[in-house]
């Protein structure tokens, strides 16, 4: 069993990283939207604000991660251009698959769209995260303030969602391989 | 058994304003600057930080610097200060749709 150095950034980016940041954006979801409903009963404690806070900073540490290891480590990869006369495109997976019709547009709309939009779940999720620590338990006197965190943290959770979807179809298409090999197990 | 501790003095909502103006405003730089670069061969250019990443480095590395520097700013003119948040909060949201409209291809390539 093995696997090359790029496969295994991809992994750590996709798997590690992004998967991850989906699981706990649809957990911070839950819990926002528990916590502050109008009909909520459930009282809100410090220790709730605190561990609402570092998970929330967490979030937005998984968040960077996974952009800043898509934009430097593995985009390069992605994006590197063949030598003129190059026949086997394996080890350019934009170039593959740019070159049939039937994949283009896992680029021209997967690639394109994945690679910027990404970039708004850091974002939203740092200013949560921001706002939870500079509040505390005080958010519960501004509704207005919650339900704006409530839509960003939604609209990072697409976000995280669309790059997520269009990441694992382009890996499929055209995955990002090479580097050294790492032997994980030997055969029977 | 364990015992409610008193809720904090109620802050002022100009901080969190100024956090939630500056992300919709850095997601709208966001998507206007990878339009620009799509589009225009000297910002396309301009916009490689990194040579490896391509244009991509710099559109996002300006929108960050630009989020960063707007929020500092707004932060420091509205954290002593209640503002109207309805209207911040229209404003954030229709700059974060923009920023994700002109993010997606099939729009961004209309102009």
């Amino acid at each position: 069993m093995e696997i090359t150095t790029r496969s295994l950034w991809t992994l750590i980016h996709g798997m590690g990283f992004g998967a991850l940041y989906l699981m706990a954006c649809s957990g911070a979801l839950v819990e926002l939207c528990r916590r502050y409903v109008p009909r909520s009963a459930a009282p809100v404690g410090p220790g709730d604000e605190r561990f609402l806070t570092v998970y929330l900073s967490l979030m937005a540490v998984l968040a960077w991660l996974a952009v800043l290891t898509g934009a430097y480590v593995i985009y390069p990869w992605y994006r590197a251009t063949p030598p003129i006369g190059t026949a086997n495109l394996a080890a350019f997976p934009q170039a593959l698959l740019l070159s049939s019709p039937s994949t283009a547009r896992w680029h021209s709309l997967g690639m394109e769209w994945k690679e910027h939009v990404a970039w708004f779940a850091p974002i939203s999720i740092t200013m949560a995260a921001a706002i939870f620590a500079r509040y505390g338990r005080a958010i519960r006197h501004h509704p207005q303030l919650r339900n704006a965190i409530l839509g960003f943290v939604v609209v990072s959770f697409a976000a995280a969602g669309i790059a997520g979807v269009f990441g694992a179809m382009l890996n499929k298409n055209a995955p990002v391989e090479g580097g050294p090999t790492l032997h994980l197990s030997s055969g029977e | 058994m364990t015992q409610e501790t008193p809720v904090p003095a109620t802050l002022s909502n100009g901080s969190g304003a100024a956090a939630i103006l500056a992300a919709g405003l850095g997601c709208f730089t966001l998507g206007l600057l990878a339009v620009a670069a799509d589009k225009s061969v000297a910002i396309k250019h301009f916009m490689i930080f990194s040579k490896p990443t391509g244009a991509l480095s710099g559109v996002t590395t300006s929108a960050i610097a630009l989020w960063l520097l707007s929020w500092s700013l707004l932060n420091w003119r509205w954290q002593a200060r209640t503002v109207a948040l309805g209207r911040v909060n229209a404003s954030a949201f229709a700059l974060l749709a923009l920023g994700l409209l002109l993010t997606f291809p099939p729009f961004a390539d209309l102009f």
